[in-house]
């Protein structure tokens, strides 16, 4: 089929020495996906985990203990080896350079280093886990982290060591974007991805070294005893909070600005309708980066920091609310009178409108001085950040996955099972996370290895839901595995879509594009392109 | 430039023309230079909020600081600085062995920076101005005089550790300097160094007064 060449970068050379020193975006987008799942795989048994103890009331499988542990390592596991990496280092890594029509990233040996810093950073953290896992939460909290006997010390310095992978992800995607779109490609005709990619790189270079030197001073604070946040030395342990989530909430963004962008796709090309309202998404990616540097102090309303910068962080709150809003509000408008196709990636779309809508909104819930100090710290912050966190930023990534999987591989999966899939995804989730809304807002505290009686019913209703969702997960990873394998060949552009990485073949030649693209439209013309064809 | 353009060696395959290439590393540069300043910018919030909260001990402790090492010190990198804009300049002009001399001096002034800051060091360690829990000096009045060590030994040591490997990143354009990689045409190796050297030097040039002119 003249769609799929003969040779092209899947086997123009073999065997694993040729993917490990491979300098290859695709490749390496490749690397970080297997990467990735397998950490998703596990942050998922451990959630699995988690629920099936919170089943019953008092102690049905494991100690306490050991379950402090397990919801740690949930966290920090989905936060910083799969969330943070997931959309941007993987498949980032293998379509940014295909949709701006260059050959490759700007620096093509950074990007390899990336990846090494990134499983060295895993191994790390998975030393931690061996060595007698961390009980602190994913937030490693002072003073308790400081005094916690468990293994934070390997397990921040893994947060530290993979924070210069994503460091280096994010230097390279700027002046990868800069500096190497194909003539004719101006800012304003990139696609929507590639800006929410750009935003995303942004708040990866100017907050991720901020986590760096925290873990650091945690660090130096338990190996040198500095002092720094232990009030009995004259140190503050609130301080460690401001550093904290002066990266971490930036980083809520690095999750889900480029899953965003990924929306922005799937919407316009399976509405085959011109994108609504471009530019304004394109400057809300930037607004979102901008925001999210203004209102970490809302994780700390009730910490004791002063009522006036409460005040003004909740006001600030609500100013991310009105890009996140003109997000929503255009997709919707690029699907109103639409000739809309539902296929599998565009469930996932419509699957994240729906769950990012609610998550977003509850958002404003506790961005409210007053509603927060009721609900901080209980379920409904648990099923909040889950319905944005993995009703979006996941819900986006597998649109992607599929979206750009027959680009990949070169190989359809089966739509039917991808339907079953998602729709049990979808069902599992909603069941499994909209109970502890319920829950929340009746106060059942968050990370409680124990609970009353009148939260049973809800609670194992929560879990049934996360039984569904790996159901869900069972299916896929089977007919993506089975795609590989015996799935069928994958035409060039088999979504008719308009961006550049679908004018190459599927999968695209070692150096991507045969001839440098010309630009003949832009990424969204549908009504211009359908126009000419009729 | 014709389509028909020579692709010279150092020209990676993903890039058009050598412009481009160069154009790209240097915005990497820079925006990983960002990412250092934030990196100290975490540190510098720590010196800013605990000599707010302690003026008194920032005052007495400084004085145990000395000056006319951090002085001479200053001196050192500022004129490395110099010599490594010196050696960009010499690649520029094509004169390798003029680069050569000017990159040793740099390294020679990078390692007497380190050499200072060792004696230095080693003075406080001894009379037990240390950090947190390590601290056992008795001469400084006041509530948690340690504090004030423990974020000089956390600013300059993470300075220290930049040092080397601005002195390891030197040492490898040196050792490319040699080998000939580079001419009047190609430096941008050089030129990405010498971005790195002078953050690390402007670093220094904060730290000094922050810690030893404080009084």
């Amino acid at each position: 089929m003249s769609d799929s060449p003969a040779v092209h970068y899947l086997n123009e050379q073999k065997g694993w020495k040729s993917w490990l020193l491979t300098l290859d975006h695709k490749r390496i987008g490749i690397l970080y996906l297997y990467s990735i799942m397998a950490a998703f795989l596990l942050g998922g048994v451990f959630a699995v985990l988690i629920r099936l103890e919170l089943l019953h009331p008092g102690q049905q499988y494991m100690e306490a203990d050991t379950y402090n542990q397990f919801f740690t390592l949930h966290g920090a596991i989905m936060i910083f080896l799969f969330i943070i990496p997931s959309i941007p280092a993987a498949l980032g890594n293998f379509v940014l350079p295909l949709m701006i029509g260059a050959k490759d990233v700007a620096f093509p040996r950074l990007n390899l280093l990336s990846w090494y810093i990134y499983i060295v950073g895993a191994l790390v953290a998975l030393y931690s886990i061996f060595a007698g896992a961390v009980d602190t939460g994913w937030t490693f909290y002072t003073p308790y982290s400081t005094e916690s006997a468990t293994t934070v010390v390997p397990m921040t310095l893994a947060v530290f060591i993979l924070g210069f992978s994503s460091i280096f992800t994010g230097v390279n995607f700027i002046a990868t974007i800069h500096k190497l779109r194909t003539p004719g490609m101006t800012w304003f005709k990139m696609p929507l991805f590639v800006w929410g990619l750009y935003a995303t790189a942004i708040i990866q270079v100017l907050a991720t070294p901020v986590i760096g030197i925290t873990t650091l001073l945690l660090i130096l604070e338990r190996t040198m005893l500095i002092g720094i946040f232990d009030p009995a030395m004259g140190g503050d342990p609130v301080l460690f909070q401001h550093f904290f989530w002066f990266y971490s909430h930036p980083a809520v963004y690095i999750m889900i600005l480029p899953g965003m962008g990924i929306i922005s796709e799937l919407i316009s090309t399976f509405s085959h309708k011109k994108i609504f309202g471009y530019k304004a998404i394109a400057y809300s990616s930037l607004g979102i980066a901008f925001v999210s540097f203004l209102v970490w102090g809302h994780h700390m309303f009730v910490a004791g920091q002063s009522e006036l910068a409460a005040v003004i962080f909740s006001f600030l709150t609500f100013f991310v609310g009105i890009p996140s809003g003109i997000k929503v509000f255009n997709w919707v408008a690029t699907m109103y009178k639409g000739s809309i196709t539902l296929q599998t990636p565009m469930w996932y779309a419509l699957s994240f409108l729906f769950l990012f809508t609610i998550g977003g909104l509850t958002g404003i819930f506790l961005g409210t001085l007053s509603v927060d100090v009721h609900l901080h710290d209980t379920y409904f912050v648990v099923a909040h950040f889950h319905y944005v966190m993995m009703g979006g930023t996941v819900m986006a990534f597998l649109g992607g996955l599929h979206y750009w999987w027959p680009k990949m591989w070169g190989r359809m999966y089966n739509e039917k099972w991808a339907k079953i899939s998602v729709a049990l995804i979808f069902i599992g989730f909603n069941i499994t996370f909209f109970s502890q809304f319920i829950m929340g807002s009746q106060g059942m505290p968050r990370r409680y290895y124990n609970y009353l009686d009148q939260y049973q019913p809800l609670h194992a209703f929560s879990t049934y839901g996360s039984w569904i969702l790996g159901l869900g997960f069972i299916v896929m990873a089977v007919y993506l595995i089975h795609s590989l394998f015996k799935g069928k060949q994958a035409p060039k552009n088999p979504w008719e879509s308009l961006t550049m990485e679908w004018v190459t073949n599927s999968p695209p030649i070692h150096h991507n594009f045969e001839e440098t693209p010309k630009l003949t439209h832009e990424p969204y013309d549908y009504d211009k392109v359908l126009a000419e064809k009729n | 430039m014709s389509s028909h353009a020579e692709h010279p060696k150092f020209l990676e395959h993903h890039f058009v023309e050598p412009e481009q290439q160069a154009a790209s590393a240097k915005l990497g540069m820079w925006v990983f230079l960002l990412t250092e300043i934030l990196l100290f910018g975490g540190l510098f919030v720590v010196y800013a909020v605990y000599r707010a909260w302690n003026p008194d001990i920032f005052h007495n402790a400084h004085v145990h600081l000395d000056v006319m090492l951090g002085a001479i010190n200053t001196v050192v990198l500022i004129t490395s600085s110099l010599t490594m804009a010196l050696a960009i300049r010499s690649m520029q002009l094509g004169r390798q062995s003029e680069t050569i001399t000017n990159l040793v001096i740099t390294l020679l002034l990078a390692g007497t920076f380190l050499v200072i800051k060792y004696f230095e060091y080693s003075h406080k360690i001894h009379l037990g101005q240390l950090p947190g829990k390590f601290y056992t000096f008795e001469g400084i009045e006041g509530t948690n005089p340690h504090i004030f060590f423990g974020v000089y030994f956390m600013m300059t040591g993470l300075h220290g550790i930049h040092v080397l490997a601005g002195m390891a990143t030197i040492i490898w354009v040196l050792r490319r300097t040699i080998r000939g990689d580079f001419s009047a045409a190609y430096y941008t190796p050089i030129e990405m160094t010498g971005l790195y050297w002078h953050l690390v030097d402007l670093i220094w040039i904060f730290l000094f007064p922050l810690f030893y002119l404080v009084g």
